[in-house]
């Protein structure tokens, strides 16, 4: 058989073919086209007081961000938002072990993630407001909420699937107690471990904002749902904008680069993604 | 010289294990010593329990009568001097490659430590051929590469008695084949005992020096042959050990006969 029967056995693509198959390219091209939209609707309507345009609201931004204000609001929501998300884990961790040593631990994490799964923790805030008064611990419940059930149902169920060889392997070379929870189940169950971390965060991350547009966290340096809303009262709506457009950013920031990381050197490592 | 004491004693054991809704008698009475270098194959049908006489042996359960005894010893729990190759391709772990899941068993087990276990692991993982995948991990294998892991993971701990259950059921005849061959080599390099099970005639034939037979619901032992892997004729029965074999199993009023002729 000669070799130009085959057609083509190898041959380097185009360098725009190549350019085309990278992701971060066509959602760049995307939001491109997004932003011009915006661009030009905003011109047209030449209402700022309702639609900045683009760039009115990227000035705005970067101006804020110059003074310091924007970044001073973002770091005081993501400080709350550690502490609600650390206590929150801390707790997961309790219950899931509880309830994957003993029975009893076992029906008491059901019912109560069946119970306050499914509410959403922002409307807890009214009773936190009662209990803890109005500043940060108020918040910090919320957020233990927020993070806690879906974290812990998570976690508990990847160490439910856990395969029983697995669990055989790890008893046969004489892993009991912590040894085993850490060597083998917290790894073999760390896609479902990572899913919870993921919506925990989302769950954490809007309660936040959601949360913050009621009440400043602690008297003057409110985050940055606060800011939003101090903006919007004193009708500066590009600051309104620039606000929501940085909760995106810190958004898509802790999801591509934290999580993004962590699944690629871990479960996409392991062929373990579902 | 002092007469020989078996390596593993199965002694009248009678096991039983809860379902959701049964308490089910797997084995009833079973007995077979197994000696040093055997390999010993656990050969019928399924539901006569050969497994769940494998995972007894291997302490994951308690008999409710009768004794197994390693080296004259009582078997309680899982240990290294005794360890199971499954048949799921999922007992490697995932998050470990080729080298470390070798290693994971004899770290853990507190076999050997640093420079001395990586040696050793390598030098199973050479055994087995898989040198060069010493640092995959194991989703990038196929399933008889991972089979082969899991058989370097066990002959590494250099147990008293590696337990397999089943080995190669899940893997296509071709590699299955390949498989057994390469397990006999091996053997003949390291002369390791074996406590084998199946449900293939052909398998048990060719893997085995001695294989016993066990009638399902619940599993008694039906009869205890001895191969030397060629399926040879029989001079009294002028059958093959294979058809031998093959007759017991499936003539199922023999074993309602034999059941009752023992009651």
């Amino acid at each position: 058989m000669r070799e130009q029967d085959f057609g083509v056995v190898r041959k380097p693509l185009s360098v725009l073919e190549r350019i085309y198959g990278n992701g971060f390219v066509r959602k760049g091209l995307i939001l491109a086209v997004l932003a011009a939209i915006w661009q030009v609707y905003g011109l047209y309507l030449d209402n700022p007081l309702l639609l900045p345009t683009f760039f009115a609201t990227l000035r705005s931004f970067f101006e804020r961000i110059a003074s310091g204000e924007l970044p001073l609001k973002a770091l005081t929501s993501i400080e709350v938002l550690l502490q609600g998300y650390a206590i929150g884990l801390a707790l997961a961790l309790v219950f899931t072990i509880a309830a994957i040593t003993t029975r009893i631990g076992n029906d008491l994490l059901e019912t109560l993630t069946a119970m306050f799964n499914p509410l959403p923790a922002i409307a807890l805030l009214p009773l936190a407001l009662i209990w803890f008064g109005l500043g940060s611990p108020s918040i910090v419940f919320v957020l233990v909420h927020a993070v806690l059930w879906p974290v812990a149902l998570n976690t508990h169920s990847g160490f439910q699937g856990v395969s029983g060889t697995l669990r055989m392997v790890g008893r046969n070379y004489g892993l009991s107690g912590v040894r085993y929870v850490w060597k083998i189940l917290i790894p073999a169950a760390f896609p479902s471990i990572l899913s919870g971390l993921k919506i925990g965060w989302a769950f954490a991350w809007r309660t936040l904002i959601a949360a913050e547009l009621v009440f400043g966290t602690t008297s003057g340096s409110g985050g940055l749902g606060w800011f939003i809303y101090e903006n919007k009262n004193t009708l500066d709506i590009p600051a309104v904008f620039a606000g929501l457009f940085t909760v995106i950013l810190i958004g898509l920031l802790v999801e591509s680069l934290i999580f993004r990381t962590v699944e690629r050197h871990t479960v996409r490592r392991w062929g373990m993604h579902v | 010289m002092a007469p020989v004491q078996p390596l593993l004693q199965v002694d009248g054991v009678t096991l039983q294990y809860k379902t959701r809704e049964h308490l089910v008698t797997a084995t009833y009475r079973v007995s077979f010593d197994v000696h040093h270098s055997d390999r010993f194959v656990l050969l019928g049908p399924s539901g006569c329990g050969k497994s769940t006489l494998l995972k007894a042996v291997g302490g994951y359960l308690a008999p409710v009568e009768g004794r197994i005894r390693l080296k004259g010893r009582d078997v309680t729990r899982p240990g290294r001097d005794r360890v199971m190759v499954f048949q799921e391709f999922d007992q490697l772990l995932p998050w470990k490659t080729v080298r470390q899941n070798v290693m994971f068993a004899l770290l853990e087990s507190g076999t050997l430590a640093g420079r001395e276990a990586e040696e050793r692991a390598m030098t199973y993982i050479e055994k087995v051929n898989l040198t060069r995948f010493a640092d995959a991990y194991p989703h990038t294998l196929s399933g008889g590469m991972k089979q082969r892991v899991a058989i370097a993971r066990g002959m590494a701990m250099e147990p008293d008695v590696l337990l397999m259950d089943e080995p190669f059921a899940a893997l296509d005849a071709l590699t299955r084949r390949k498989m057994q061959d390469d397990l006999l080599q091996l053997w003949e390099g390291t002369g390791f005992t074996i406590l084998f099970v199946t449900h293939s005639i052909p398998e048990a034939v060719r893997i085995g020096n001695r294989v016993l037979l066990l009638s399902p619901h619940p599993g008694q032992v039906w009869a205890e042959l001895d191969s030397d892997g060629q399926d040879r004729v029989d001079s009294a029965t002028g059958r093959r050990l294979s058809e031998r074999i093959h007759d017991m199993l499936f003539a199922g009023h023999a074993v309602e006969d034999k059941a009752a002729a023992r009651a």
